[in-house]
């Protein structure tokens, strides 16, 4: 890379190779107004990004906020081992999977509307079914959650559907464990499926049409053209969105989880980033609690690095 | 489905049964889709406008208000807090999208230009900055640690730039032809005139995605709000719909102890106040926002 900068920039002058130095020099002679612009750039991206990472270092102190940053003692690897052997540590991991492992279910939800949608004849009525669906994606989270708990309170809504079909008790469904999740997945399947299906569907309006004329005149059916024409044409989107929904996995949505759940039903519903929450914001155990948030970072990275390497191993595509 | 039929049909006109049995399903279930995203919503806006006493008796989701009322409004028009929180908000969106579109610029130029050092290797910290994060609680301390606590800009500074965004607007740049700029040098313009004489009118329609994208999360963040304002008159809009919504505290606006059964429809005509505008106007940009996406998706 430094060669090919340094091609472009002249590096030869007057037959002699510059150094170094001589070509940072000539690079902020030409330059020094867009560095000069960068400047505030850099600085938030220091402090505000990069200085929260330069942070996680007191995961591995004892940080008092009285002490200070540079005054806090070193203790290796301490909170690390007590998170480990927490008691809830078990609780938390399988939670924080269980959740990420549905929502990955639901991955194929808004590639099969977006399918579905392409099919519609009425090109008219597809146009009212999208707009429709997207309007849950600008209600926001807050709102959302808001309706999820009123609907699902005693005297809610949806709790009286399921009473009539079911015959479930009538009781506010966020107090009992078994319905945590199913109302989590639910209600985000709700909001973010036609959003979800955009992507989608602009990668199906540009599919070369030739390639289903061809496939008609070799005879195929529609359900043919589907399997062998779109889904391979979709291919390079399904595996970018399923990259970046890796790499987002351990974060499992957890300001809405914040908003719906209760202690009654943490034995479902808490996940490592509302833990470190409590920990951290509440009971200000800094140290204790960036360790776990640590711990969640790594993890993910390390999903996001698998993932995008078995697909670039499998398909050619990935996003570095 | 079982289009299988339709193997053998030459004339596009002609559709097999199995073909047409399944256009009759996709509608059945676009319709039922179309349903279920409207059935809360009308729920929402109907409790809304009921009487407070009949909506308790209602079973099930409301398709119209019953015994029509605009009780439930009258009280969210007398709760204060609603209104700072607007204001709070509209502060934060208006102040804190034009700072983030200002700075994304700024970066996104500098770093879409040619021929400069050290912009792939910025450029490598920037996006490493997406994918690794020093997560909750080193953000919050250096927040407080630069002295923001309980200030409005602690909403706005330190989100100000989002990466992803940045990505958007700087690959909107580099597809602009490099002769525009040569010859804006060559009459004597810098970097500061070419971005905002040359540069700014020629992305114009990613501006406006990326301002909707601003504006829209900051219309609905509320986490770092709760993590750094602590007085109330500094909520946003979000934080005080947690307050009526989710901690249940409408009793607020309630005038007396029997009026316990109006703070459930105050819930709903919270929802509907605070939701409206967006919805308002969302047919009108909602075509920016494919657009966003799409642009998204080509960078990939």
């Amino acid at each position: 890379m430094r060669k090919a900068k340094g091609q472009s920039q002249g590096v030869m002058v007057n037959g002699r190779r510059l150094s170094f130095g001589e070509r940072v020099a000539r690079d902020f002679h030409h330059n020094w107004m867009l560095y000069l612009m960068l400047l505030p750039i850099v600085v938030y991206y220091l402090v505000f990004k990069f200085g929260p990472m330069f942070g996680l270092s007191i995961a591995f102190m004892d940080y008092k906020p009285a002490k200070g940053f540079l005054k806090s003692s070193w203790v290796g690897l301490k909170h690390f081992k007590n998170f480990f052997s927490d008691y809830y540590f078990g609780r938390l991991l399988r939670n924080t999977i269980r959740i990420s492992v549905f929502s990955l279910l639901t991955f194929p939800a808004p590639i099969i509307l977006a399918l579905l949608l392409n099919e519609l004849r009425s090109k008219w009525f597809s146009k009212w079914a999208q707009t429709i669906t997207y309007i849950p994606h600008f209600i926001s989270t807050v709102v959302i959650c808001g309706m999820i708990v009123k609907l699902t309170s005693s005297t809610g809504g949806i709790t009286a559907i399921l009473h009539t079909l079911f015959g479930i008790e009538k009781e506010t469904l966020l107090n009992r464990t078994e319905y945590f999740l199913p109302i989590y997945i639910l209600s985000d399947l709700w909001q973010t499926i036609g959003w979800n299906s955009i992507i989608y569907l602009s990668a199906l309006a540009g599919i070369d049409q030739e390639l289903y004329d061809a496939a008609k005149v070799d005879g195929a059916g529609r359900f043919m053209q589907v399997i062998y024409i779109t889904i391979p044409c979709l291919m390079p989107t399904i595996i970018i969105m399923l990259i970046l929904k890796m790499g987002k996995i351990f974060d499992v949505g957890y300001e809405k989880i914040m908003l719906l759940y209760n202690p009654a039903i943490y034995g479902s519903a808490d996940v490592i980033n509302t833990y470190v929450y409590r920990k951290g914001l509440i009971d200000a155990q800094y140290s204790y609690s960036a360790a776990v948030g640590l711990f969640n970072c790594v993890v993910s990275f390390t999903l996001v690095t698998i993932t995008n390497k078995l697909s670039k191993k499998a398909s050619g595509s990935g996003l570095w | 489905m079982s289009a299988k039929g339709s193997v053998v049909v030459k004339h596009k006109m002609k559709q097999s049964l199995g073909s047409r049995i399944f256009d009759v399903c996709n509608v059945i279930f676009m319709l039922s889709l179309i349903l279920v995203i409207l059935i809360p919503l009308l729920h929402v806006v109907s409790a809304s406008f009921s009487t407070p006493s009949s909506y308790v008796r209602h079973e099930g989701l409301m398709l119209h208000p019953v015994d029509f009322s605009l009780e439930a409004y009258k009280a969210v028009a007398r709760n204060k807090n609603i209104l700072t929180g607007y204001m709070n908000t509209i502060f934060i969106v208006v102040v804190g999208t034009t700072i983030s579109i200002i700075f994304t610029l700024i970066a996104a130029y500098c770093l879409s230009r040619k021929n400069v050092m050290w912009s792939n290797i910025l450029m490598m910290g920037i996006v490493f900055s997406m994918y690794f994060s020093g997560g909750m609680i080193p953000f919050y301390l250096v927040v407080k640690g630069v002295g923001l606590n309980n200030s409005i800009w602690a909403l706005i500074i330190p989100s100000a730039i989002s990466t992803y965004n940045l990505i958007i607007m700087r690959t909107a740049m580099v597809s602009v032809p490099d002769s525009l700029e040569e010859s804006a040098k060559l009459d004597g313009a810098n970097h500061w005139t070419i971005l905002w004489k040359i540069m700014v009118p020629l992305v114009k329609p990613t501006i406006a995605v990326i301002c909707l994208y601003y504006a829209v999360s900051n219309w609905n963040a509320w986490f770092n709000a709760m993590l750094f304002i602590r007085d109330k008159a500094g909520y946003p809009l979000q934080l005080v719909l947690r307050e009526i919504l989710i901690q249940n505290d409408a009793s607020s606006m309630t005038a007396g102890a029997d009026d316990y059964l109006i703070s459930e429809t105050i819930q709903f005509a919270t929802i509907v106040v605070a939701t409206l505008p967006i919805l308002t106007i969302y047919p009108f940009i909602q075509k920016y926002f494919v657009k966003g996406v799409m642009i998204g998706a080509v960078k990939g």
